[in-house]
Protein backbone atom coordinates (compact mmCIF):
# COMPACT_ATOMS: atom_id res chain seq x y z
CA UNK A 1 0.00 0.00 0.00
CA UNK A 2 1.37 3.41 -0.91
CA UNK A 3 1.43 5.99 1.82
CA UNK A 4 -0.91 8.19 -0.20
CA UNK A 5 -3.44 5.30 -0.24
CA UNK A 6 -3.19 5.01 3.52
CA UNK A 7 -3.83 8.74 3.84
CA UNK A 8 -7.02 8.29 1.78
CA UNK A 9 -8.24 5.70 4.25
CA UNK A 10 -7.26 7.72 7.34
CA UNK A 11 -8.92 10.84 5.95
CA UNK A 12 -12.15 8.92 5.34
CA UNK A 13 -12.07 7.68 8.94
CA UNK A 14 -11.77 11.19 10.40
CA UNK A 15 -15.47 11.63 11.08
CA UNK A 16 -15.29 9.62 14.31
CA UNK A 17 -13.35 11.51 16.90
CA UNK A 18 -12.23 9.45 19.91
CA UNK A 19 -12.94 10.80 23.39
CA UNK A 20 -10.45 13.50 24.31
CA UNK A 21 -7.71 12.32 26.63
CA UNK A 22 -8.33 15.11 29.13
CA UNK A 23 -11.93 14.03 29.48
CA UNK A 24 -10.88 10.38 29.68
CA UNK A 25 -8.67 11.11 32.68
CA UNK A 26 -11.38 13.11 34.44
CA UNK A 27 -13.87 10.30 33.96
CA UNK A 28 -11.27 7.74 35.07
CA UNK A 29 -10.47 9.70 38.24
CA UNK A 30 -14.16 10.01 39.13
CA UNK A 31 -14.81 6.31 38.43
CA UNK A 32 -11.73 5.18 40.36
CA UNK A 33 -12.62 7.35 43.35
CA UNK A 34 -16.13 5.96 43.38
CA UNK A 35 -14.87 2.37 43.13
CA UNK A 36 -12.38 2.92 45.96
CA UNK A 37 -15.10 4.52 48.11
CA UNK A 38 -17.46 1.60 47.61
CA UNK A 39 -14.82 -1.01 48.48
CA UNK A 40 -13.73 1.07 51.48
CA UNK A 41 -17.24 1.42 52.93
CA UNK A 42 -18.05 -2.23 52.36
CA UNK A 43 -14.83 -3.56 53.84
CA UNK A 44 -13.53 -1.12 56.47
CA UNK A 45 -15.45 2.11 57.05
CA UNK A 46 -14.34 5.06 59.18
CA UNK A 47 -12.60 4.49 62.45
CA UNK A 48 -14.93 4.96 65.47
CA UNK A 49 -13.16 8.06 66.79
CA UNK A 50 -12.97 9.72 63.36
CA UNK A 51 -14.39 13.09 64.50
CA UNK A 52 -12.12 13.37 67.52
CA UNK A 53 -9.10 12.31 65.46
CA UNK A 54 -9.89 14.95 62.85
CA UNK A 55 -8.55 17.54 65.29
CA UNK A 56 -5.10 15.99 65.64
CA UNK A 57 -2.18 17.01 63.46
CA UNK A 58 -0.87 13.48 62.95
CA UNK A 59 -4.21 12.25 61.64
CA UNK A 60 -4.59 15.19 59.28
CA UNK A 61 -1.04 14.85 58.02
CA UNK A 62 -1.83 11.37 56.70
CA UNK A 63 -4.22 13.00 54.25
CA UNK A 64 -1.70 15.67 53.31
CA UNK A 65 0.78 12.92 52.42
CA UNK A 66 -1.62 10.67 50.52
CA UNK A 67 -3.34 13.49 48.64
CA UNK A 68 0.01 14.99 47.67
CA UNK A 69 1.02 11.65 46.24
CA UNK A 70 -2.28 11.16 44.44
CA UNK A 71 -2.46 14.62 42.89
CA UNK A 72 1.19 14.57 41.77
CA UNK A 73 0.85 11.06 40.34
CA UNK A 74 -2.29 12.15 38.51
CA UNK A 75 -0.42 15.03 36.87
CA UNK A 76 2.50 12.80 35.93
CA UNK A 77 0.48 9.90 34.55
CA UNK A 78 -1.53 12.30 32.40
CA UNK A 79 1.69 13.74 30.98
CA UNK A 80 3.09 10.24 30.41
CA UNK A 81 -0.01 9.29 28.42
CA UNK A 82 0.66 12.05 25.85
CA UNK A 83 3.64 11.63 23.52
CA UNK A 84 6.14 14.47 23.64
CA UNK A 85 4.77 16.20 26.72
CA UNK A 86 7.01 17.65 29.38
CA UNK A 87 7.25 15.21 32.27
CA UNK A 88 9.99 16.93 34.27
CA UNK A 89 7.76 19.31 36.19
CA UNK A 90 5.16 16.76 37.26
CA UNK A 91 7.99 14.33 38.12
CA UNK A 92 9.53 16.92 40.46
CA UNK A 93 6.12 17.55 41.97
CA UNK A 94 5.79 13.81 42.58
CA UNK A 95 9.25 13.66 44.16
CA UNK A 96 8.12 16.32 46.65
CA UNK A 97 5.68 13.88 48.29
CA UNK A 98 8.33 11.57 49.82
CA UNK A 99 10.40 14.63 50.82
CA UNK A 100 7.48 16.03 52.82
CA UNK A 101 6.92 12.60 54.35
CA UNK A 102 10.59 12.38 55.32
CA UNK A 103 10.38 15.79 57.01
CA UNK A 104 7.35 14.58 58.97
CA UNK A 105 9.31 11.51 60.03
CA UNK A 106 12.12 13.73 61.31
CA UNK A 107 9.63 15.89 63.23
CA UNK A 108 8.10 12.74 64.73
CA UNK A 109 11.51 11.46 65.82
CA UNK A 110 12.06 14.76 67.63
CA UNK A 111 8.58 14.85 69.18
CA UNK A 112 8.43 11.24 70.36
CA UNK A 113 10.87 9.89 73.02
CA UNK A 114 13.16 7.31 71.49
CA UNK A 115 11.93 4.48 73.71
CA UNK A 116 8.52 4.78 72.06
CA UNK A 117 9.70 4.87 68.45
CA UNK A 118 9.23 1.19 67.97
CA UNK A 119 5.71 1.27 69.41
CA UNK A 120 4.43 4.01 67.09
CA UNK A 121 6.38 2.60 64.17
CA UNK A 122 4.79 -0.83 64.40
CA UNK A 123 1.39 0.47 65.52
CA UNK A 124 -1.45 -2.03 65.74
CA UNK A 125 -2.61 -2.43 62.19
CA UNK A 126 0.25 -3.47 59.90
CA UNK A 127 -1.45 -6.44 58.29
CA UNK A 128 -4.70 -4.51 57.68
CA UNK A 129 -2.69 -1.73 56.08
CA UNK A 130 -0.69 -4.08 53.86
CA UNK A 131 -3.87 -5.87 52.82
CA UNK A 132 -6.42 -3.14 52.31
CA UNK A 133 -4.39 -0.43 50.60
CA UNK A 134 -3.73 -2.84 47.71
CA UNK A 135 -7.29 -4.23 47.84
CA UNK A 136 -8.96 -0.80 47.72
CA UNK A 137 -6.47 0.32 45.06
CA UNK A 138 -7.02 -2.60 42.71
CA UNK A 139 -10.14 -1.33 40.91
CA UNK A 140 -8.68 2.21 40.58
CA UNK A 141 -5.49 0.72 39.10
CA UNK A 142 -7.56 -1.16 36.52
CA UNK A 143 -9.42 2.03 35.61
CA UNK A 144 -6.21 4.05 35.27
CA UNK A 145 -4.58 1.36 33.12
CA UNK A 146 -7.59 1.51 30.80
CA UNK A 147 -7.19 5.28 30.58
CA UNK A 148 -3.51 4.73 29.71
CA UNK A 149 -4.60 2.33 27.01
CA UNK A 150 -6.74 5.08 25.51
CA UNK A 151 -3.68 7.33 25.65
CA UNK A 152 -0.33 6.71 23.99
CA UNK A 153 2.38 6.15 26.62
CA UNK A 154 5.82 5.97 25.03
CA UNK A 155 7.17 4.59 28.34
CA UNK A 156 4.39 2.19 29.27
CA UNK A 157 6.17 0.54 32.21
CA UNK A 158 6.90 3.90 33.85
CA UNK A 159 3.39 5.10 33.09
CA UNK A 160 1.96 1.89 34.58
CA UNK A 161 4.05 2.35 37.73
CA UNK A 162 2.81 5.92 38.14
CA UNK A 163 -0.76 4.70 37.58
CA UNK A 164 -0.03 2.33 40.49
CA UNK A 165 1.19 5.23 42.64
CA UNK A 166 -1.97 7.13 41.78
CA UNK A 167 -4.17 4.15 42.66
CA UNK A 168 -2.15 3.71 45.86
CA UNK A 169 -2.40 7.37 46.85
CA UNK A 170 -6.14 7.33 46.27
CA UNK A 171 -6.60 4.07 48.15
CA UNK A 172 -4.40 5.20 51.04
CA UNK A 173 -6.46 8.39 51.38
CA UNK A 174 -9.51 6.26 52.12
CA UNK A 175 -7.59 3.77 54.20
CA UNK A 176 -6.15 6.58 56.37
CA UNK A 177 -9.69 7.38 57.52
CA UNK A 178 -9.95 3.87 58.95
CA UNK A 179 -6.47 3.22 60.31
CA UNK A 180 -5.88 4.08 64.00
CA UNK A 181 -2.11 4.40 63.48
CA UNK A 182 -1.31 8.04 62.79
CA UNK A 183 2.45 8.26 63.32
CA UNK A 184 4.44 9.40 60.27
CA UNK A 185 6.79 6.52 61.12
CA UNK A 186 3.96 4.08 60.49
CA UNK A 187 2.78 5.87 57.35
CA UNK A 188 6.25 6.22 55.85
CA UNK A 189 6.93 2.51 56.27
CA UNK A 190 3.78 0.49 55.84
CA UNK A 191 1.76 2.74 53.57
CA UNK A 192 4.81 3.04 51.33
CA UNK A 193 5.27 -0.72 51.10
CA UNK A 194 1.60 -1.23 50.25
CA UNK A 195 1.63 1.54 47.62
CA UNK A 196 4.89 0.24 46.14
CA UNK A 197 3.14 -3.08 45.59
CA UNK A 198 0.51 -1.38 43.45
CA UNK A 199 3.21 0.54 41.57
CA UNK A 200 5.02 -2.70 40.82
CA UNK A 201 1.82 -4.30 39.57
CA UNK A 202 1.19 -1.25 37.39
CA UNK A 203 4.71 -1.42 35.97
CA UNK A 204 4.19 -5.06 35.03
CA UNK A 205 0.73 -4.54 33.52
CA UNK A 206 1.38 -1.18 31.80
CA UNK A 207 3.30 -2.52 28.77
CA UNK A 208 0.76 -5.31 28.33
CA UNK A 209 -2.40 -3.25 28.65
CA UNK A 210 -1.28 -0.02 27.01
CA UNK A 211 0.26 -1.53 23.89
CA UNK A 212 -0.16 0.58 20.75
CA UNK B 1 11.22 27.05 8.88
CA UNK B 2 10.41 24.78 11.77
CA UNK B 3 8.36 27.51 13.40
CA UNK B 4 6.35 27.79 10.23
CA UNK B 5 5.89 24.02 10.02
CA UNK B 6 4.74 24.02 13.60
CA UNK B 7 2.19 26.75 13.08
CA UNK B 8 0.76 25.37 9.86
CA UNK B 9 0.59 21.80 11.11
CA UNK B 10 -1.16 22.93 14.28
CA UNK B 11 -3.72 24.82 12.22
CA UNK B 12 -4.29 21.86 9.91
CA UNK B 13 -4.67 19.41 12.77
CA UNK B 14 -7.06 21.71 14.59
CA UNK B 15 -9.18 22.01 11.44
CA UNK B 16 -9.02 18.24 11.01
CA UNK B 17 -10.27 17.61 14.53
CA UNK B 18 -13.12 20.02 13.81
CA UNK B 19 -14.05 17.71 10.90
CA UNK B 20 -12.19 19.12 7.87
CA UNK B 21 -11.12 16.11 5.77
CA UNK B 22 -9.00 18.09 3.33
CA UNK B 23 -7.06 19.71 6.14
CA UNK B 24 -6.55 16.28 7.66
CA UNK B 25 -5.15 14.85 4.41
CA UNK B 26 -2.84 17.85 4.09
CA UNK B 27 -1.72 17.41 7.68
CA UNK B 28 -0.97 13.71 7.15
CA UNK B 29 0.89 14.36 3.90
CA UNK B 30 3.15 17.00 5.44
CA UNK B 31 3.66 15.01 8.60
CA UNK B 32 4.46 11.94 6.50
CA UNK B 33 7.13 13.89 4.64
CA UNK B 34 8.74 14.99 7.92
CA UNK B 35 8.66 11.49 9.36
CA UNK B 36 10.13 10.13 6.11
CA UNK B 37 13.18 12.34 6.53
CA UNK B 38 13.42 11.40 10.18
CA UNK B 39 13.26 7.66 9.43
CA UNK B 40 15.63 7.75 6.43
CA UNK B 41 18.29 9.48 8.43
CA UNK B 42 18.16 6.90 11.17
CA UNK B 43 17.87 3.70 9.17
CA UNK B 44 21.36 3.68 7.75
CA UNK B 45 21.92 -0.05 7.45
CA UNK B 46 18.90 -0.82 5.28
CA UNK B 47 17.47 -3.20 7.87
CA UNK B 48 14.10 -1.44 7.78
CA UNK B 49 12.09 0.25 5.07
CA UNK B 50 11.66 3.89 6.12
CA UNK B 51 8.28 3.96 4.38
CA UNK B 52 7.03 1.27 6.80
CA UNK B 53 7.91 3.61 9.66
CA UNK B 54 6.10 6.47 7.91
CA UNK B 55 2.95 4.38 7.56
CA UNK B 56 3.08 2.96 11.08
CA UNK B 57 3.57 6.45 12.45
CA UNK B 58 0.71 7.95 10.43
CA UNK B 59 -1.61 5.18 11.54
CA UNK B 60 -0.56 5.67 15.17
CA UNK B 61 -1.07 9.42 14.82
CA UNK B 62 -4.52 8.70 13.47
CA UNK B 63 -5.66 6.27 16.17
CA UNK B 64 -4.09 8.45 18.87
CA UNK B 65 -4.90 11.91 17.53
CA UNK B 66 -6.96 12.64 20.64
CA UNK B 67 -3.73 12.55 22.66
CA UNK B 68 -2.67 15.87 21.13
CA UNK B 69 -3.66 18.84 23.28
CA UNK B 70 -4.74 21.65 21.01
CA UNK B 71 -2.66 24.17 22.99
CA UNK B 72 0.51 22.04 22.84
CA UNK B 73 3.08 22.10 20.02
CA UNK B 74 2.48 19.49 17.28
CA UNK B 75 6.03 18.63 16.23
CA UNK B 76 7.29 17.24 19.56
CA UNK B 77 4.14 15.12 19.65
CA UNK B 78 4.66 13.87 16.08
CA UNK B 79 8.33 13.04 16.59
CA UNK B 80 7.71 11.34 19.94
CA UNK B 81 5.30 9.01 18.14
CA UNK B 82 7.72 8.51 15.22
CA UNK B 83 10.58 7.69 17.62
CA UNK B 84 8.41 5.26 19.51
CA UNK B 85 7.43 3.49 16.29
CA UNK B 86 10.99 3.43 14.98
CA UNK B 87 12.43 2.01 18.20
CA UNK B 88 9.61 -0.50 18.26
CA UNK B 89 10.36 -1.61 14.70
CA UNK B 90 14.05 -2.06 15.48
CA UNK B 91 13.22 -3.95 18.62
CA UNK B 92 10.90 -6.30 16.77
CA UNK B 93 13.81 -7.24 14.57
CA UNK B 94 15.92 -7.94 17.63
CA UNK B 95 18.08 -4.85 17.36
CA UNK B 96 19.04 -2.45 20.07
CA UNK B 97 18.75 1.14 19.12
CA UNK B 98 19.37 4.46 20.71
CA UNK B 99 17.90 7.62 19.36
CA UNK B 100 18.87 10.96 20.77
CA UNK B 101 16.06 13.31 21.60
CA UNK B 102 17.90 16.30 20.15
CA UNK B 103 18.00 14.54 16.80
CA UNK B 104 14.52 15.85 16.40
CA UNK B 105 15.64 19.40 15.88
CA UNK B 106 17.73 18.77 12.79
CA UNK B 107 14.94 16.78 11.21
CA UNK B 108 12.26 19.35 11.41
CA UNK B 109 13.10 21.41 8.37
CA UNK B 110 13.46 18.54 5.97
CA UNK B 111 10.52 17.06 4.19
CA UNK B 112 11.04 14.22 1.78
CA UNK B 113 8.86 12.65 -0.85
CA UNK B 114 8.07 8.99 -1.08
CA UNK B 115 10.07 6.97 -3.55
CA UNK B 116 7.71 5.21 -5.91
CA UNK B 117 7.95 1.53 -5.28
CA UNK B 118 5.66 -1.42 -5.25
CA UNK B 119 4.97 -1.89 -1.58
CA UNK B 120 4.27 -5.17 0.06
CA UNK B 121 0.50 -5.30 0.33
CA UNK B 122 0.39 -8.44 2.41
CA UNK B 123 1.82 -6.62 5.36
CA UNK B 124 -1.36 -4.61 5.65
CA UNK B 125 -3.92 -6.92 4.09
CA UNK B 126 -3.15 -9.93 6.30
CA UNK B 127 -4.64 -8.13 9.27
CA UNK B 128 -8.05 -7.75 7.62
CA UNK B 129 -11.16 -9.83 7.13
CA UNK B 130 -12.33 -10.16 3.49
CA UNK B 131 -15.07 -7.55 4.02
CA UNK B 132 -12.67 -5.08 5.60
CA UNK B 133 -10.19 -5.79 2.83
CA UNK B 134 -12.56 -4.74 0.04
CA UNK B 135 -13.71 -1.60 1.86
CA UNK B 136 -10.19 -0.50 2.84
CA UNK B 137 -8.90 -1.18 -0.68
CA UNK B 138 -11.79 0.68 -2.32
CA UNK B 139 -11.20 3.79 -0.21
CA UNK B 140 -7.42 3.75 -0.03
CA UNK B 141 -6.04 2.28 -3.25
CA UNK B 142 -8.96 2.98 -5.58
CA UNK B 143 -9.57 6.32 -3.91
CA UNK B 144 -13.36 6.00 -3.69
CA UNK B 145 -15.39 8.07 -1.26
CA UNK B 146 -17.47 6.54 1.53
CA UNK B 147 -20.59 7.04 -0.58
CA UNK B 148 -19.11 5.43 -3.70
CA UNK B 149 -17.87 2.49 -1.69
CA UNK B 150 -21.30 2.05 -0.12
CA UNK B 151 -22.91 1.99 -3.59
CA UNK B 152 -20.27 -0.38 -4.95
CA UNK B 153 -20.76 -3.00 -2.24
CA UNK B 154 -24.43 -2.31 -1.62
CA UNK B 155 -23.79 -1.26 1.98
CA UNK B 156 -25.04 1.69 4.01
CA UNK B 157 -22.59 4.56 4.50
CA UNK B 158 -22.59 3.86 8.23
CA UNK B 159 -21.63 0.25 7.62
CA UNK B 160 -18.78 1.37 5.35
CA UNK B 161 -17.55 3.80 8.00
CA UNK B 162 -17.67 1.15 10.72
CA UNK B 163 -15.92 -1.42 8.52
CA UNK B 164 -13.21 1.05 7.56
CA UNK B 165 -12.72 2.05 11.19
CA UNK B 166 -12.43 -1.55 12.34
CA UNK B 167 -10.09 -2.38 9.48
CA UNK B 168 -7.77 0.49 10.36
CA UNK B 169 -7.80 -0.53 13.99
CA UNK B 170 -6.88 -4.08 13.00
CA UNK B 171 -3.96 -2.79 10.93
CA UNK B 172 -2.85 -0.51 13.77
CA UNK B 173 -3.01 -3.44 16.16
CA UNK B 174 -0.88 -5.50 13.82
CA UNK B 175 1.63 -2.68 13.63
CA UNK B 176 1.60 -2.39 17.43
CA UNK B 177 3.92 -4.13 19.82
CA UNK B 178 3.92 -7.87 19.63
Amino acid sequence: MQTEDLINALKADNARQPMSLGRTWRVALAGATLAAAVVFWLSLGLRPDFLAAAHTARFLFKFVATLMLASAAFELVRALSRPGSNVVRPALFLAAAPVVLALAVLAELVAVPSDQWRTVWWGTNISTCLTFIPVIGLAPLAVFLLALRHGAPTRPAVAGAVAGLLAGGLSATFYAAHCPDDSPLFVATWYSIAIAGLALLGAILGPRVARW
Amino acid sequence: MSGQDEEELAMLLQAAIAGDEKAYAAFLRRTGALVRGFARRRIIDGSLDPEDIVQETLLAIHTKRHTWRSDAPVLPWVFAIARFKLIDAFRKRGRRVEIEIDDIIDTVAQQETERVSERDMRRVIDALTPGQRSVVAAISIEGHSIGETAAKYNMTETAVRVTLHRGLRAIAKKFGRS
